[in-house]
Formats: C-alpha cells, structure tokens, sequence
C-alpha cells in the first residue's frame, strides 16, 4: 500500500494536458456540425441538403442517403429488430438525434450551414414512460419489430416456488431508478480519417474512446472493413468519462462517413447541449423485487422484475444494464434461488449505456430498498436484517445461484466497521429524541457487493441458449501490457488501459518499480492506444474497474519475465547461478551475499550491447507482453449462469439525513462507508475513487435526472436544469474506512475500486430519507429526492 | 454551441452607444453573463453587438440626494465590496446570493435589471426599495419608478434603442430594517422562489413591503403591515424572532397563495413554491422588523 503522489498530476495541473482538442494529428483536418432532431419520434418525408452544400465555406453534407449507401447498421448485442445506424434513416426516434453532418472550414460555419439543411418530419406519437412502452397499443419505435420490448429473458434458479410457497411472509415491492448520467468535463470528441489504401477503405480515427474494444468491431461491421482496417488512435490524456464515453463509438462512423465525403479528415468536438441530449446515460428502470422472507427476515428466495428503459436503440453494449450484475443479483445475502426476468423496452429517449456503477446502481436501488422493507415490516432493525442475510466470511469462495463466484470477503465485519465509525447505537438514540421533537431524521444503509473486471461473457445472456451458437460463446476479461528496458536500465511500461484520470500510470509505476526492486523514477509509464501498435484485445479497456485487478497482474506476467532475463545477464556478470539472485534497490544480488551484486542497468546493458556473452538459448529480450487472463472469466453455461465478473469487493454505507420541514431539503449529515476492495494499491486514489463516486452517487440520490416531458423533449437540456453536484453539496462529513481481504484471483490481491459508492449510495440515502420520513407514512420507491418531489410524497399522503 | 453571425462595436461616449443602438437589431453587451450564453445556443441573433465596457462614464459609482447611483457598467461585485453599498443594506444582504463570485465579476447591476429574469435578485431589490432607472436614448432621457418598469419575463420598458445609463437606489432611512432570502436547490443556482424585505418601524407607524421572485413572470411586491401588525398583536411589542416567525406563518401561507403564480416546473411546482414563500416571508419578516426596531434605536439615542 501507498500514498504515492499521482505523476499524471504536474502536467494537468500546469495545463499541459493533451487532449484530443489540443492535438493536431492530421493536418488538413475539417470541422463537423451535426443537425439534429427536434422530434421525439417523427418520419422523415425528405431530407434536402442543397443548401447547406452551396454555403460558402462547406466541404460535404451528408444525410440518411450517404449512410444508407456506405454504412451498415451496427451489429447489436442480440437479435432485435431495432436496426441502429448513427444517423436517424427512416424516422427520427429522440430528441437530438443526428440526422446529418455538415463539413467546413470552421464549427462556425459548419453551424451557420447546419441551419440551411432542411428536413421535411411527420412527427408521430411519442413513447416516452417505460410502463406505457410496455403496453400492446404504444405508439412503436422500429417498425419491423412486434413490440417495444427489445429483449425478455426468464431464468430461475433453485427451488424458487417453492420457497414462496413454504415462506412465512412475502414482502413484494416496485421501484424506479432515474435516468443520469456523469456529465465528465470533456465532451466527446472525434478526429477521423477515410482513405482508400490497396486492401481497400482504410479508416483512421482518434477519439477519446476507452472501451470496451469490442465496440472496435462494431464500429468496423458499420463500416463494412475488418477490424484492422480501423485503426483507432486514444489521446493519453481524457476529461473524464465514467463509462459515458464509451458511446462515443457511432461517431467515429459517422465521422469516418464525412471525410469520405469531404476528402478530408474531419473533427467533431461534441458540446455541452449536445452531450446532454444525445451522448449517454445510465438507463432508467422499472422494477419489483419480491422476497420469501421468515419470520425473522431471513430471505430463502427472491423474484427479481427488471424492465429497462434503453432509448431509442438497443445501442450495443446494451442490454448489458441487465447482465452486468447476474452473478451478483442476490447481492451480499445468502439466498440460494432467484428467479429473473430481464426486459428492456425502447422509447423515445436517447439511447443508454455504460456508466459508473453500470447496473449496480439500478439493481442494488432494488436490493437494499427491498432490504429495508423486508425490516421495517418485520419490525427489524435494518442492521439486524442485513446481518441475518449476509454470506458469512467462512464460506468463499461463495457461488451465488446465478452463477456468480465470490473470490473473498468478510461482509459482517466490514458492516460493523461502517456501523461503529457512524455510532450506530447512538445515532439510534438520537433519532428516537429528534422523532420525540417532531424532526424528521433518518438513517439509512446499503450493503453491496461491488464487482469488478467484467467478463463480458455476460452479453451472451441476453440470447436464449438454443440461439447461441454451439462453440461461439463469448467470456473474458483478458488485459494486456507491454513493458521493456532501454540501455540505461529505465522500465518503459507501454499502458493501453485508457484511462480517463484514475491514476493508471502512477499505480503502474508503483507496482512496477517494486517487483523489480527499482527507484519509482526508473519506470516510465506510457500512456498510448493505438490499435495497430498496442497489444490489445476485445475486453480490452476502461471499465468495470478491470486496471486494479487485471492489468496490474499481467504487469506482474511481464515483469517476471524481464526479471528472468536480467538474471540471466546478471548471472552472466557475477558468475552464479540465475535461480540464485534477486532484484533489490536498482541492484541485482545474490540473495545469500548481497555484497555479491551488479545494478540492475548493467544487467539491462549487457543483453542491449552484447548479447553475444548469453548463455546459450537465451534471447536477448528485453521487452514483454503479458495477456493476463483469469481462468474464472467463462462464458454463460447451458444453464445459463454466469459468473459475470472476476472480483466482488464489498460496500457498506451509513448515511444519516436530515430533512427541513419548511424547506424539505435532505441535509447529508454524516455519511460512514468502509470499502474492501481487497488489496490496496495506492491509498490516496483509491480514497479519491470513492469520493468521486460518492459525488456520483449523490447527484442521482438528489440532484440530476435526465428528465422528458410526455412528448419526448428533454427538459434538463443544459446545466441550468441538469444539476450536478458542486463542492457546496458535496461537502458533508465523511468517515471513509477500508478493509482488506485480498482476492485469490489477481496477482496482488487487488480487487477493482472504481465504482462501489455509485452502487451503493443513492440507496443508503433513499433509505435515510425512507428512515426518516417514515413516521409520516411516506415510502420512498424513486429518485432522485429533494424538496419538490418530498412536497409531493407529502401531500399526497396527507390526502391533498 | 457557435453564434450566429453579428457585427460589433464598441464606442466610447454615451453618445455614440445610442447612436449604434438606434439602428435596427443592435443589443447591448454588458457583462455578458447573460447575453452570451444567449448568442451561443442561438436563441437570440442580434444585427450588431454595441459594447459599452468602454465607456468610461458609465462606470461610475457615486451617492448624491438619498441615493447610490449605480452606473451601467459597475460589476456586481464591485458594489458588494465597495462602502457606498452599505448605506443600502438590502443590496449587501441580496448581492451574494448572485451565482458565484466568479458570475458576479462580470456581471453589471444595470445588466441584471434591464435582462429582468424573473428568478433575479436585484430587479427584486430594485422592486422592493422602488428604485429609480434611468434610460438614454438619441431621442432623450427618461426616470422610470421600478413599479412601472418591469413587465414580464424578461421584458421591461427599455426600448431597443435605450440604454439603461444608471440605476438609482435609495439609501436606508432611520427605522428601517431588511431581510433576504432565497432557496435554490444547489449553492448560486437562479432562487427557486425568494424574498426581499423592507419594514419601516417610526414610532408607533409601521410599514411592511415585501418583494417576491422566481415566482411570477416578474417580481411581486406586496404590503404586509397588516399581517406584521396582526402577528405582532398576538406574540407582544418585543417578541424573538422564532417568536415572531410562528406568529407570521399562517398569515405567510396566504400571502404565498396570493404572489405565487408560475405554473411550476420539475424543480418546484406552484404548491412547493407557495411553501417555500411562506418560509421565507415569515423569517425575513420577522428579521426585518427586528432589525429596524433595533435601527429606529439607535437612531433615536
Ligand atoms: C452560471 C450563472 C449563474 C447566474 N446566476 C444568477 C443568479 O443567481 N441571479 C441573478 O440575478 N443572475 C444570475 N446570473 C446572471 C448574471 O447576474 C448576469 O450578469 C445578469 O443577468 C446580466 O448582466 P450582464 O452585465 O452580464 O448583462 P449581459 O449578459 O451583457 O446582458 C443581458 C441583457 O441585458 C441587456 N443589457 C445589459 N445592460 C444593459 C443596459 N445598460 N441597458 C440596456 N440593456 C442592457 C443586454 O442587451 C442583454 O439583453 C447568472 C449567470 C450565470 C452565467
């Protein structure tokens, strides 16, 4: 463990970021606008582009026509005939959909140009609420399709009727989680280049994608090229994203589309009312959760409905809101059957995606409310249920009835840590006199398991079994490195990882400068993407938390192998046996007589400059490439389980609220949190990673909704109405604690961070909020919550 | 997110700033913390943009005959900081609740009150002190009282061809007390519903004036000596101020009925602004009355 400072911070801080807007890569490159749609849902009778073409200064205008004439649409997930192209062709399905692009000298221009294309809509009715595109007469988006359902799976798993038959209670609730997304600083943006090589179109694109990659051959199946035909090139340097970029991809086409037509490399640099109506977003969701519970709030059996809202497109990764969480639905309990049925509808909204937390938040909304339910109607206290419920820390590794393993844990001592460091007791107290004084206070907990690195085998269930294809499955969470040694001795480490500010290059170092025995400042971490160069694969990526867990065990792979060979060139120098030295402060010694040693850049030197003196066999290599990939990560088996990621780390919340009576504004009191995210790799990031996802967590608990009207219009378009949380909100007291129990999975016990309040928090709070409002018969089964919405759960109690 | 095209000037008298805005689709550019936003997402596209920052004679912040005169390019946040201010005592209470200090550096006073959102603060303090604007045009000068000026949202009685020179505030006189306040649901957001408040407390004469926002298309005043004195008969001549707030709260409710109006949005209905109003208006009440009691005090010794 370490508090290291972040080496990526000088050059930020001092703005030397490089960023896709500070960057150049192709001289000669145009500037894009996109013209959108006005409508929710509205036929398009014709598109006229003359002029916008005859506009001074405009390079290429390209419309439905050109994409229907080069692109196809993108593969999905599943079948689904909903097909999805990046720009509207038949119809317009949401408010900001691209339906052309303009290319010119300038954005300026490019936008005085967008203004001349003119559109001739039919607007249709619009389908907005999931509940209402669930029903036979809504209006229907893709016309192929029987309904708006896009994909319904059932599963059961264990004795699951029969739990409910044999239960002495059933607790039965239904809940909604909002639409919200993690608005990251920079935009998208997008630099793309169409050129036709011998083998044919060859397409350059820089983008500040960060995965997964599987979307690289998605991108390329739109472009009708094999995936090598697509080079794709990531600036080091990205503002945030939070999964939100990843949907970055249809533009690359898109983009791709308009040089191909303007004979120019083109850049798209997205902006803000743009990013808000039509990037991404979490996915809202409509579900019930039901539980056979006995008499003392033990859970024998679950019944989980999920119904999620995913826009106007199945747009791949989804369904995967659904499948990101199918090994850990029953979350942090022992209950050994769960049946599943897994929806999601489209609507005329903008389409959804990855974002931090990706299904944990929606599912544990679920979970933990119906946790506290399961206490407040048994009369329990909620730390008694969840104490009763939870896998005990004698039984990982722990296969949850869904297919999931938990590699480790100790839930119930984390959970008294989070209690403790919040005065549980006492807080109790507190609340019995504040209740006596007419005050609405509340305390609320979530307890959650936090998976991470994905294996993205999970898509797959999203097909029936007799639809997959025998031996074409899909599984995996295989994270790739490169690291060599120059002449002075100096580690590079070639980091393909992405990241987005997570500090992947500091860790990195860390870890590296400590297996080799090396001063931190003799590694050199790179950050670089470039498809043609960089070792990677389809998990490749930024996501579900994969850096701690995944890449830093296959740099330990790569590093084992560069140790290797500089023993052998030590050996070669000292004249003793390989097996017989380790590496140590720069030095590479005989373990037995460290007086007997050589620095480690001499060794490095010997195999650059004369490897003519190697033993026989051995190759003078001093670059490595480690593909790290866990056994575990396997794809859905016939039955249709799935261990869906490769660590579960653990999040226990405490939160306590106090509400206004005038106002009815929630005042975050305190907040308790322990995390075990297993070993810890850098202390200073991993505390920033929950702050920020607390941050997270709280402008879905409270302030942000991508909210519509019944027609379709978004109406939180701008930062006016979208309201993130400032550093004013999110000042509130925070104990923040850690356990550690490493995962036997991953090289260094490490499990991924990155995520876990984001999951965990918005219903710790819903529950603090439920806690204390509870003596006005209030439930709480939505977010986001603050005064407007509290005066109305109020009022409609009172009965006016 | 690009502006349309426009030309811009940026002349250097009054008189030339009026000569430009006498031409068809001219605009004023003050601070631009409105206007700006407006060009980008093109919902405005105005022929000219007539800068007045360098107009040195518009930068004036003076106090003569009762009043501090607030000259069209005086930043918020120079009125804040600056001593004259402190014979207003509501503009030092409102002016921080502007957005962030950042909003209030560029932004003007007169800029404030000519946009005339309906969620601002200051066309609210000009409302409740009835404040004095004074407009500029090629075909003259004008005064106009703030009861006359503001007329919907975003509207006033500026012509495209004023400009407003000057804003004139009164000074506090003897007796009188003040209370602000607002709710937003994040720190520096536009008020979800707010209140500005005067009371005038002269021996036994007593005078209560309130000026809603964020409620109506346009500031609201109306006058609760009546529910002041109501409640003041029922909690005694030297009440606290919880006290006196709990005498207030009922009479709040239904001036909160009567000022409230907006139809309501996904941030506040009309029954949540009408709550949020009548927490407001009795503890600014009360706090103003308290405050010009103790004024009228020190006043008399
Ligand atoms: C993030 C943010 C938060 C904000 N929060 C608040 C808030 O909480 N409360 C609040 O009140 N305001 C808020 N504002 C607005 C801010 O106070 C503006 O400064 C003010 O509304 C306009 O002043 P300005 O000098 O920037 O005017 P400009 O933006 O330059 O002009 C605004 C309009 O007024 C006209 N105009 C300006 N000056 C004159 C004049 N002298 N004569 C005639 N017409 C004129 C312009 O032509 C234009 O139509 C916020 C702004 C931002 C960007």
């Amino acid at each position: 463990m370490t508090g290291l400072a972040r080496v990526e911070d000088a050059a930020l801080l001092t703005g030397q970021g490089r960023f896709l807007d500070d960057l150049d890569p192709l001289p000669g490159t145009l500037v894009a606008a996109v013209v959108r749609s006005p409508h929710a849902h509205a036929r398009i009778r014709s598109v006229d582009l003359d002029r916008a073409r005859s506009h001074p200064g405009v390079a290429a205008v390209i419309g439905p026509d050109e994409v229907l004439a080069t692109l196809k649409p993108f593969p999905l997930s599943v079948k689904a005939a909903t097909p999805y192209y990046p720009t509207a062709t038949d119809k317009t399905r949401f408010v900001g959909e691209p339906v052309a692009v303009v290319v010119a000298s300038d954005r300026y221009v490019a936008e005085d140009a967008a203004e001349l294309v003119d559109v001739d809509y039919e607007p249709l009715p619009a389908v907005v609420r999931t509940d209402r595109a669930l029903q036979d007469d809504a209006p229907l988006l893709h016309d192929q399709a029987e309904s708006n359902v896009a994909t319904d799976r059932t599963f059961t798993f264990g004795a699951v009727d029969e739990a409910f038959a044999s239960a002495a209670h059933v607790v039965s609730r239904s809940y909604s989680f909002p639409r919200y997304s993690s608005t990251p600083m920079e935009c998208y943006a997008v630099v793309a280049e169409w050129r036709d090589g011998v083998d044919g179109p060859e397409v350059t694109a820089h983008a500040n994608f960060h995965g997964p990659f599987s979307m690289a051959p998605v991108v390329a199946g739109a472009l009708g090229l094999p995936t090598s035909s697509l080079r794709l090139i990531v600036p080091a340097d990205i503002g945030g994203s939070f999964g939100i970029k990843s949907a970055v991809y249809p533009y690359i086409a898109l983009m791709a589309l308009a040089s191909k037509h303007a004979g120019r490399p083109v850049r798209w640099t997205e902006d803000r009312l743009e990013h808000l109506v039509a990037s991404s977003s979490g996915s809202d969701r409509l579900m019930t959760f039901e539980a056979a519970v006995d008499d003392d709030g033990v859970v024998s059996a679950l019944r989980v409905d999920l119904v999620d809202n995913v826009g106007a497109y199945l747009r791949p990764p989804e369904p995967s809101t659904l499948y990101r969480c199918f090994g850990n639905i029953t979350g942090a309990y022992r209950i050994d059957a769960v049946a599943i049925r897994a929806r999601a509808v489209v609507t005329n909204k903008s389409p959804t995606g990855l974002n931090r937390g990706f299904g944990g938040q929606q599912l544990y909304f679920g979970l933990e409310r119906l946790m506290d339910d399961i206490a407040t109607s048994r009369g329990i206290d909620p730390a008694d249920v969840r104490r009763r419920n939870m896998v005990t820390s004698d039984a990982f590794p722990y296969a949850t009835p869904s297919g999931g393993i938990y590699d480790s844990g100790d839930y119930h001592r984390a959970l008294e840590l989070a209690l403790d460091n919040a005065g549980y007791e006492q807080l109790r107290k507190e609340q019995r006199i504040s209740r006596d004084n007419g005050e609405w206070m509340g305390i609320g907990l979530a307890t959650i398991v936090d998976p991470s690195a994905t294996n993205i085998g999970y898509v797959g269930l999203a097909t029936p079994v007799q639809d997959r294809t025998a031996r074409r499955g899909k599984s995996g969470s295989t994270e790739h490195v490169r690291v060599s040694v120059d002449p002075q001795g100096i580690v590079s480490v070639l980091l393909g990882s992405v990241p987005q500010g997570q500090g992947h290059a500091t860790v990195a170092r860390d870890v590296v400068a400590r297996h080799l025995g090396l001063p931190v400042e003799q590694v050199r971490p790179r950050v670089e993407m470039d498809t043609a160069t960089t070792p990677w694969t389809i998990s490749s990526g930024s996501y579900s938390s994969r850096f701690a867990p995944l890449l830093t065990s296959a740099l330990l792979e790569a590093c084992d192998r560069l140790a290797d060979t500089i023993k052998v060139a030590a050996s070669v120098l000292l004249q003793v046996e390989p097996a017989a030295l380790e590496l140590a402060d720069g030095m590479v010694r005989v373990s037995d007589d460290h007086e007997r040693a050589v620095a480690f850049r001499h060794a490095a030197g010997l195999v650059h400059w004369d490897p003519g003196s190697l033993p026989d066999g051995c190759s003078a290599r001093l670059y490595e490439e480690a593909a790290f990939s866990p056994p575990q990560s396997k794809a859905a088996s016939l039955t249709d389980q799935i261990n869906s990621s490769l660590c579960y780390g653990f999040v226990a919340d405490v939160v306590v609220v106090r509400i206004d009576k005038q106002t009815l504004q929630v005042r975050i009191e305190s907040v308790s949190s322990v995390h075990d995210a297993g070993t810890i790799l850098n202390e200073t990031l991993l505390e920033g990673q929950v702050h920020g996802a607390m941050v997270q967590a709280l402008g879905g608990a409270m302030f942000e909704e991508m909210s519509y009207s019944d027609s379709g219009q978004p109406t939180a378009g701008t930062f006016m109405d979208y309201l993130c949380p400032t550093a004013a909100e999110a000042c509130f007291p925070l104990t923040s604690a850690h356990q550690e129990t490493p995962s036997p999975l991953t090289r260094l016990g490490a499990k991924g961070c990155g995520e876990g309040s984001s999951m965990s928090l918005p219903v710790a709070i819903a529950n603090a909020v439920a806690d204390a409002l509870a003596p006005e018969g209030v439930q709480i089964t939505s977010l986001p919550l603050h005064g407007n919405v509290l005066h109305q759960l109020l009022n409609a109690t009172n009965g006016d | 997110m690009k502006a349309a095209p426009f030309a811009y000037v940026r002349p250097g008298t009054v008189q030339d700033v009026v000569a430009e805005l006498a031409r068809d689709g001219a605009k004023v550019l003050a601070g631009g913390q409105s206007l700006v936003p407006v060009l980008a997402m093109r919902l405005g596209r105005p022929s000219t943009l007539v800068d007045i920052n360098a107009v040195p004679e518009l930068d004036r912040l003076s106090r003569d005959n009762g009043s501090i005169r607030v000259g069209a390019t005086v930043r918020q946040r120079r009125l804040q900081r600056d001593d004259l201010s402190a014979s207003v005592p509501l503009l030092r209470l409102a002016l921080p609740w502007i957005g962030h200090r950042e909003i209030r550096s560029r932004g003007t006073v007169c800029g404030s009150i000519a946009h005339a959102d309906p969620a601002a603060e200051l066309p609210a303090v000009a409302s409740c002190l009835d404040a004095t604007m004074l407009l500029t045009s090629t075909r003259g000068q004008r005064q106009i009282a703030a009861a006359e000026f503001f007329t919907g949202a975003l509207t006033t009685v500026i012509e495209p061809d004023e400009l407003l020179t000057e804003v004139l505030f009164p000074v506090a006189g003897p007796g009188e007390g003040f209370g602000f306040g607002e709710f937003a649901r994040r720190h520096g957001d536009f008020a979800l519903a707010g209140a500005a408040v005067r009371v005038r407390t002269t021996g036994d004469a007593l005078q209560a004036r309130v000026t809603c926002f964020g409620i109506s298309d346009q500031p609201v005043t109306a006058d609760v000596t009546a529910q002041l004195r109501a409640a003041l008969a029922e909690v005694g001549p030297s009440p606290t101020g919880s006290q006196l707030r709990r005498g207030l709260a009922e009479r709040a409710d239904e001036v909160a009925a009567d000022v409230v109006d907006t139809s309501g949005d996904g941030h506040a209905s009309t029954a949540y602004r009408r709550r949020l109003v009548a927490g407001l208006l009795a503890r600014e009440v009360s706090r103003a009355y308290l405050t010009s009691t103790s004024a009228s005090e020190v006043s008399a010794s």
